[in-house]
């Protein structure tokens, strides 16, 4: 049986990324992630499967540096935290239009600005709504433990490489700064050039009697730039029918839903404990994937519920993907707090009474 | 079973650290856990905190308003958790530095002089051993045994001739612990 250990989510996150067969990560330090990179540095990979590990001189660079990796066909990736996610915006723009697969990681902390250390998840819409410029989307995978920090890095390079596009690890400091027990993927050896030349005929890996493979996001004709446009969205249409992922805790009787992913989904577990200990009839429904975002099943529970609450680390933004889901048919609330406040379950408890059960 | 810890005090006391231990020691004994650092700019001198929570079932919320067990060792730290011990939940501090005692009547109360200790003992480093043997005889969540060895885990390979003098201390405090309330 493979060993149980006790890390953080951090540190899973490396741990997972070497074991995977990442050939490379470049970042730039911030709190609360900054133990992905000195977990890596720690484990020096170099010296064994080979994989690269950089700090770069800005997150502008190592977001480029993940450009640059993933148009020759290698397995990376970069992490960081919100004020450094949105510096790396403009990169994840034009690696999403030359539809390359890698990883970005955003262990989300308190904003807007340079905010705060503390967790949050106020980056709901820079993730799952575009971000940088243009029409484009990310795979978000949102962790709820450590054991997902592992696991969804496997599985988000994975879709990056199903799909040829971006994914993202939408994490926070909680779950980011928590040890918890940990089975760590099992280890799986990098790609040989072979391998990478087979997997990904468009990558730039030497023109060796074949015709010159370009990528690039610029394409200065409009009819060629709308084509583009129309063949993101195709492979889009493709992800929202086969990706979906939620989890659902005590949803079949319920009267109430509440909808929370990533640590709001810990907290929301206890909600439900709580509220049923009061003969309050609460399920949890937790986002997997917060892009594609779980509609169906939502427009599903919508027809047999009184109605939901959106618990989030924000003023409210997962709520708007809930109301569009519901359309209307029931009442959907939001409670949360804000700028690296954690809202306890008792108190959510409370809100989810005064504005939901009557 | 679950029981709901949290450990708070001064950075540089070894608040994480021996929650750390705790936590190594529960992974052995197989429960589940979750060990969640306040993780602020918490170095020697700010006040530092960590939740420890033990279960044989999955555990939810990483953030809790109320313990089943919690230990204070500074003033700062009894002010703001002395209120969110569970009713009949168990209140350990230590008495260095404390301008007044507990207030709670409906909780279990305990007093480590483990400061006062560790100076006696020239060991001002245990001082965090010291107060963990003094949990573990008033609730007994993990194993001496394994606590050991989670320490001898948390511990780099460099410092384990530091191991006897850390258990030495964990004896000590499961004698000098005193009941109040």
């Amino acid at each position: 049986m493979e060993e149980i250990k006790l890390m953080k989510g951090n540190e899973a996150i490396a741990h997972a990324a070497i074991r995977c067969g990442c050939d490379g990560y470049f970042g730039y330090p911030i709190t609360p992630q900054s133990e992905v990179m000195e977990t890596l540095m720690k484990e020096k990979p170099w010296e064994t499967t080979g994989m690269v590990v950089l700090q770069a001189e800005s997150e502008l660079a190592a977001i480029n540096m993940v450009y640059g990796g993933a148009g020759c066909g290698k397995k990376v990736f970069t992490s960081s935290s919100s004020p450094g996610v949105s510096l790396k915006q403009e990169g994840i723009s034009y690696i999403a239009c030359a539809e390359l697969p890698c990883l970005i990681v955003n262990v989300m902390r308190g904003g807007p600005g340079l905010g705060t250390i503390q967790p949050s998840q106020a980056d709901y819409f820079q993730a799952v709504k575009g971000g940088g410029h243009g029409d484009y989307r990310l795979i978000v995978l949102a962790p709820s433990s450590v054991q997902e920090m592992a696991d969804f890095t496997v599985l988000a390079f994975d879709l990056a490489f199903k799909y040829n596009t971006p994914s993202m690890l939408l994490a926070d400091g909680i779950i980011g700064q928590m040890m918890e027990k940990v089975v760590l993927p099992p280890f799986v050896p990098r790609r040989t050039d072979e391998e990478v030349r087979n997997q990904c005929p468009w990558a730039t890996t030497g023109k060796v009697g074949r015709k010159s493979n370009v990528i690039t996001s610029l394409a200065l004709e409009a009819e060629v730039m709308q084509e583009t446009n129309l063949r993101l969205q195709r492979k889009y249409a493709q992800i929202v029918e086969h990706e979906v992922r939620f989890e659902e805790v005590q949803c079949d009787d319920a009267d109430y839903i509440l909808v929370a992913f990533g640590s709001c989904a810990r907290i929301g577990e206890k909600v439900v404990e709580l509220a049923r200990n009061e003969g309050i009839k609460l399920g949890l429904l937790r986002p997997i994937t917060l892009w594609p975002f779980p509609t169906k099943e939502i427009q599903r529970l919508a027809k047999q519920v009184k109605g939901f609450m959106s618990l989030e680390l924000s003023v409210g933004q997962m709520v708007e993907d809930v109301r569009l889901a519901v359309n209307g048919l029931v009442p959907v609330e939001f409670y949360g707090r804000q700028g690296g406040v954690v809202p306890l379950a008792e108190e959510t408890l409370v809100a989810l009474k005064q504005k939901l059960v009557k | 079973m679950k029981t709901e810890i949290i450990i708070a005090g001064f950075g540089g006391q070894g608040v994480l650290s021996m929650g750390k231990i705790l936590a190594y020691a529960g992974l052995l004994q197989g429960k589940e856990i979750t060990w969640m650092p306040a993780y602020g700019p918490e170095q020697r001198g700010g006040t530092a905190n960590v939740t420890v929570i033990l279960s044989d079932e999955r555990i939810s919320s990483p953030i809790l308003q109320q313990f089943d067990i919690v230990v204070v060792l500074n003033q700062p730290s009894m002010d703001k958790f002395e209120p969110r011990v569970k009713a009949g939940g168990i209140l350990l501090y230590d008495s260095n530095g404390m301008t007044r005692k507990p207030k709670r009547k409906d909780i279990s109360v305990y007093r480590i002089d483990a400061t006062d200790m560790a100076t006696e003992m020239n060991a001002p480093k245990t001082f965090n051993m010291l107060v963990l043997g003094g949990l573990l005889t008033v609730a007994p969540v993990v194993a001496v045994e394994d606590v050991m060895s989670g320490l001898k885990k948390t511990l780099p390979e460099r410092h384990h001739h530091l191991l006897p003098a850390n258990e030495a201390a964990l004896r000590k405090g499961m004698e000098i612990i005193e009941k109040e309330n």
